[in-house]
């Protein structure tokens, strides 16, 4: 029990050290790297949940992927960050009227949840006891059958997002020499191989 | 839950010791070695010249289209997993949802491949 509490002190810290150093890292790459590190923290604190499958989907997916996707973007910007950072005292209001907006939301979460009658009724209800289902499959049993709109919404999403993502950057390129793979293949010897009889001191 | 905890300690263990080794070799380089820095040693030496320019520079967005395309896939797969786990338990119907799911995921894919987006050239 020590042992988990510490593990969540430590989690916990650098998640949010990491999140500060995001924001204030003077080289964006460096923010990147640190955002990665929090998504590792983040993990590590969704193992202490007991929510073992997000846990690795946060690696996997945001730590091997958007992460990457996050470095490509930064790297191909090519902004000037410093430029951009001047601009820091005039946005500042709005950022802490939204900043403040989500501190009233996560207050109002959290007094929904501790001081509602029946958190108790509700958190018992759904979810079987951890001993007998663990989580990736307690959240098979809901995902694919009870929320199965949602699930194929999920599809359609990722749908529009391929299609999105080709649209707005696939381009043909014009006087490229491809290897056309069916072609070579269907190629015939009859057609591209002819034996000629030469006639000895002629030439052909 | 505690048990599920406890099969994760061995995993804090190798935590603790990377962060603990990491953290030696820094600290003991600083002490260990003898560190006299001075402009010279500093400065950026590149086979004899400053460097021209930023290292960052625009490159191109198709690299930019591999890694979306491979997100999209990566999201996919990770629905598959409790799927598998669970397929005992969810019937023919949670079998079919998903089946419908990939073939979503199908159209996209054929429509990428007729459009050329997965070849590099």
């Amino acid at each position: 029990m020590v042992v988990q509490a510490l593990a969540f002190y430590l989690f916990a810290a650098v998640t949010v050290a990491c999140g500060v150093m995001v924001i204030t890292a003077r080289n964006p790459v460096h923010a990147v790297l640190f955002l990665i590190l929090a998504f590792f923290n983040a993990a590590g604190l969704f193992v202490l949940q007991g929510a073992e499958f997000l846990a690795m989907i946060l690696v996997i997916v945001y730590v091997g992927a958007v992460a990457v996707l996050f470095l490509f973007v930064v790297m191909m910007l090519d902004v000037n960050f410093a430029e951009l950072r001047a601009g820091f005292a005039k946005y500042l209001p709005i950022g802490a009227v939204i900043s403040l907006i989500l501190l009233v939301e996560l207050v109002l979460l959290g007094a929904g949840w501790a001081f509602n009658s029946e958190t108790a009724v509700i958190a018992s209800s759904p979810t079987p006891p951890a001993a007998d289902v663990h989580n990736t499959e307690a959240l098979g049993m809901l995902l694919y059958t009870k929320y199965v709109y949602l699930f194929q919404g999920a599809g359609m999403i990722l749908l529009v997002a391929m299609v999105g993502a080709i649209v707005l950057t696939h381009r043909v390129r014009a006087g490229v020499k491809r290897q056309r793979i069916g072609d070579q293949v269907a190629r015939s010897s009859k057609d591209e191989v002819k034996v000629v009889k030469v006639q000895t001191g002629s030439g052909i | 839950m505690e048990d599920l905890l406890s099969e994760y300690f061995a995993i804090l263990v190798f935590l603790g010791i990377a962060v603990g080794l990491s953290v030696v070799m820094i600290v003991a380089s600083m002490i260990v070695a003898r560190q006299h820095p001075d402009s010279e040693k500093l400065s950026a030496y590149e086979c004899g010249f400053e460097a021209f320019d930023d290292a960052r520079s625009r490159f191109d967005v198709r690299f930019y289209l591999v890694t979306l395309l491979f997100i999209i896939f990566d999201l996919e797969v990770a629905f598959l997993f409790p799927w598998a786990v669970s397929l005992g338990k969810i019937g023919l119907f949670g079998f079919w949802s998903m089946v419908v799911f990939l073939g979503i995921l199908t159209i996209g894919f054929v429509y990428e491949w007729r459009k050329g987006a997965l070849e590099w050239e």
